[in-house]
């Protein structure tokens, strides 16, 4: 148990680190906002910025980085698979329309 | 009744190599991702397809009427509360259970202040202002993502307080069974703060 005790107790300032890690990258991206950069950038650094606090998250408070069974790699995996589906599903809207179909958008 | 009802609460299973909750959890945590995944990619198709210019527009900036600065201030006390809930699962694993009830406490404290701005400073003014989901697709869309959203942070309330208040029994009885309970309702509530960290920027500053 003791062996447990000190690899826990270790962890803490990694916990810690991270947390003041993502509240800088909170701050960062509201800043972000701010620089008038074109629609698309703006989007793509909020995006970017977001993932790699999602991905702090995830390794860190989550144990991902500390876990060793395979199985839950595996149910990642596939759910990563089935989510990038899902979300480019509205791309489809402009490659696979109907023919003659003029695409508008609606108001 | 005896822990031998639920096997593999502590053991890892022989099959999966996890303890059966931690494999249950992430199970359910993937079913979310597609839950929420189906609103996401709702958010671009509705996005994709507002026009650029007119009063259909998708909103920006201060057209959103939404507060960058309580929205920026629920990010920190989910994130701190994240930090929280893993440091009390840290002092049940080091036999400290007074000090990883008072993380629980906190936790649970801080989730609570994240309902009441959403819903007090928020909702409300929203509503006063006759904001509500009809008003617009991008306020249909705002309500339902983070309706679903908060509905999942009181889900996790009720949780940890389940855990600082009856659920403290097991402790008791099985203290490994305990710290493990307390793993996977760190791992869903962490997975809410993740969903939040994506929602903040899309609806507040994009």
């Amino acid at each position: 148990m003791s062996d447990a005790h000190a690899d826990v107790s270790k962890h803490v300032k990694t916990y810690i680190a991270v947390f003041a890690t993502l509240a800088t990258l909170t701050v960062i991206t509201v800043w972000a906002s701010t620089w008038h950069f074109s629609h698309p950038v703006a989007i793509a650094v909020a995006l970017a910025i977001a993932s790699v606090k999602a991905t702090l998250v995830a390794t860190i408070f989550m144990h991902l980085k500390w876990e060793k069974a395979g199985n839950i790699w595996f149910v990642i995996a596939l759910t990563a698979v089935f989510f990038v589906f899902l979300v480019t599903i509205p791309s489809l809207v402009h490659s696979d329309k109907p023919m003659g179909t003029v695409f508008t958008s609606w108001g | 009744m005896s822990a031998e009802v639920l096997p593999y609460t502590v053991k890892p299973h022989p099959v999966t190599g996890l303890y059966n909750g931690k494999f249950g959890i992430w199970l359910f945590l993937a079913s979310e991702v597609m839950l929420f995944g189906a609103l996401f990619s709702t958010y671009v198709f509705l996005r994709m397809g507002a026009p650029e210019t007119g009063p259909t527009a998708w909103p920006t900036g201060e057209e959103t009427h939404l507060n960058w600065m309580l929205g920026g201030l629920n990010t920190l006390i989910l994130i701190l509360s994240s930090v929280t809930m893993v440091l009390a699962w840290v002092q049940f694993k080091m036999d400290n259970f007074a000090k990883g009830r008072i993380y629980l406490i906190i936790t649970a404290i801080l989730a609570i202040a994240f309902v009441a701005i959403k819903f007090k400073f928020e909702y409300a003014h929203k509503f006063h202002m006759d904001i509500y989901p009809k008003t617009s697709v991008f306020f249909a869309i705002y309500y339902t993502m983070t309706g679903l959203h908060a509905i999942h942070i009181i889900g996790g309330v009720v949780v940890i307080c389940y855990f600082i208040g009856p659920g403290a029994k097991l402790w008791e009885e099985n203290r490994e069974y305990y710290t493990n309970r307390i793993e996977c309702t760190g791992l869903y509530w962490h997975f809410v703060d993740l969903v939040w960290i994506f929602l903040f920027p899309i609806l507040y500053l994009l």
